[in-house]
């Protein structure tokens, strides 16, 4: 028993491993990033974040722990008060053509039918007007809407707007996509299925994506790499990489596996038994956090 | 929102007009007071049917309603980019809003007597007085709806890269035309009201001189009839034109009743 459960342990293990990714090598790089809102509230500290070309990052944390300002202050929407973001080595100062953000609501223009909110964000990008249609009846059918380009988004179900949603944002082919949140509002089985689509989508193009959920059970279904974040003060305390081949499929042994593993590390998280190993200033490369994760691994509940 | 049978629904209005009626004819027949002051129904129909047989009745609702159509025009066109730029401009917000809120507290026909000073006893000056009744509520019924424009629209519109004339003309005045519409709607009411309130006080050819007319004859009838005229075409107006319109693009906007 005691072995089985030490196996399944490991097993987690050799599938999140800690991530190393130096800033040289980063598309997004975020240093020392600290944002204290008006009302004094430390909703950053510190935040020290590396990610590649390619790879889908999964923000994961209970709410406050600073995930969605974080996101906001890679987009540009919010001006973190310390500490600098950069994309491809260039500092952002606010909103760009380089990113898009994609929030919890779909968020589509209600006057527009689902091609004439892609057609109209292409226009916003300069793309001619020749072109638009042709591309975004491209994506609408790569979002599996064939047939509702001229459906308004109020006669869309929940998930159809999404998929319009992602449609636009994919059509506008920012080199980063941004996404808060983008499917917890969808039920249960919609949102696997968006997910699903999410995943091969990111197969084909490996975009850079940067996704805010605080499901574990999303992060790691979706996630090449996984932050996790801690609130008070928001920081990060795990960053840990998925080595699970893609596509994932939900009900995968492993990745429930992993789930728990994930689950039992932001419990302890929650309940602030975390060991200082990790300390708030992560460096870039998270070395520290080598060493803690057997140690955090061994001491998490075991039901 | 549930909406009753249809065929309930107008025989209930039907139904509560034909008693109106009834009791107004009843009670001009019970004789209380001369039936000159007081005619029934059936006497204000046949004079409002003799006038629109003489052409009287058009003739007056024509240039009333061509009046009223140049001085609304006017008010749309200054009061919705009026509008725009209180709720844009810091300048117009701090500065312009609170005049044109403290104007607007001044009841529109107190405009009349400077108007006759100024345009003299003129069409000018009923212009005038129906500009300045419509254009404030039109304005500020502008601000109001795009300020209340859904924040999320505006941050999607920021982060998808729209700017300028496109964010001006395609995200904000779309996302606050159902609001805007309304207040075309309230400021058309208003408009009505100022003109036939200016068109009472001097000869000027309309509706309301038909009114003014019909009480130095003596003609309660003709008085009730030109009444029961500016009632029906405010109705018609409201219901036929604005009604369709603001149903409409709340549909398709999807505020309310989806298919």
């Amino acid at each position: 028993m005691l072995r089985a459960l030490l196996g399944r342990w490991r097993s987690s293990l050799r599938l999140l491993r800690p991530a190393h990714v130096e800033a040289d090598h980063a598309k997004i790089s975020v240093t020392q990033l600290g944002h204290r809102y008006a009302n004094k509230v430390v909703a950053l500290q510190d935040v020290d974040l590396n990610v590649r070309s390619g790879e889908l990052v999964c923000l994961l944390g209970p709410s406050g722990c600073g995930k969605s300002t974080l996101l906001y202050a890679l987009a540009g929407h919010v001006q973190p008060t310390g500490g600098t973001v950069s994309i491809d080595g260039q500092r952002i100062r606010g909103p760009g053509p380089d990113r898009l953000l994609m929030f919890q609501e779909a968020a589509l223009f209600p006057w527009l039918t689902v091609r004439g909110n892609i057609t109209f964000a292409l226009a916003a990008r300069g793309v001619p007007r020749s072109q638009r249609k042709e591309r975004a009846d491209q994506y609408i059918r790569r979002v599996q809407l064939q047939g509702f380009e001229e459906t308004l988004p109020h006669q869309l179900s929940g998930g159809m707007k999404m998929r319009a949603s992602l449609a636009r944002a994919l059509a506008v082919d920012p080199t980063v996509l941004l996404m808060d949140e983008p499917f917890g509002s969808l039920d249960a089985q919609t949102r696997i299925h968006m997910q699903e689509m999410l995943q091969s989508i990111w197969m084909r193009t490996h975009k850079t994506i940067v996704f805010v959920t605080h499901d574990v059970h999303e992060a790691l279904m979706l996630g090449t790499r996984v932050v996790l974040m801690a609130p008070r003060p928001g920081r990060i305390v795990r960053d840990l990489e998925v080595h699970l081949p893609m596509p994932r499929h939900p009900e995968d042994a492993a990745l429930t596996e992993m789930v728990r593993h994930v689950q039992g590390l932001l419990r302890e998280v929650e309940r602030n038994t975390l060991p200082e190993a990790t300390p708030p200033r992560a460096t870039a490369s998270t070395t520290a956090s080598t060493h803690t994760l057997p140690a955090s691994g061994l001491t998490r509940p075991v039901r | 929102m549930k909406r009753d049978a249809p065929l309930k629904n107008y025989g209930q209005k039907l139904g509560l007009m034909l008693l109106l009626l009834g009791a107004w004819e009843g009670l001009s027949r019970l004789g209380v007071w001369s039936p000159y002051l007081f005619p029934g129904p059936v006497t204000v129909a046949k004079s409002l049917w003799s006038m629109a047989v003489d052409g009287r009745l058009l003739d007056a609702t024509l240039r009333s309603l061509g009046r009223l159509g140049r001085a609304y025009l006017m008010s749309v066109a200054i009061g919705v980019p009026l509008g725009l730029l209180m709720a844009r401009l810091a300048f117009f917000r701090n500065a312009v809003k609170p005049v044109v809120m403290g104007l607007q507290a001044l009841p529109s026909i107190c405009w009349l007597p400077l108007a006759l000073l100024w345009f003299g006893l003129t069409d000018t000056s009923i212009l005038f007085v129906v500009v300045m009744g419509s254009v404030l509520g039109i304005a500020i019924a502008t601000e109001d709806s795009v300020q209340g424009v859904d924040p999320q629209l505006l941050r999607v519109a920021s982060t998808l890269g729209v700017r300028g004339l496109r964010f001006q003309f395609g995200v904000l005045l779309p996302a606050a035309l159902p609001g805007i519409v309304t207040g075309l709607k309230l400021g058309w009411s208003f408009a009505w009201r100022a003109l036939l309130a200016g068109e009472l006080l001097f000869v000027s050819g309309g509706l309301g001189q038909l009114l003014t007319v019909g009480r130095e004859l003596m003609d309660v009838p003709q008085v009730m009839a030109v009444m029961v005229a500016i009632i029906l075409i405010g109705i018609t107006v409201d219901r036929v034109f604005f009604q369709t319109v603001e149903g409409r693009l709340r549909r398709r906007w999807g505020l309310e009743g989806t298919l």
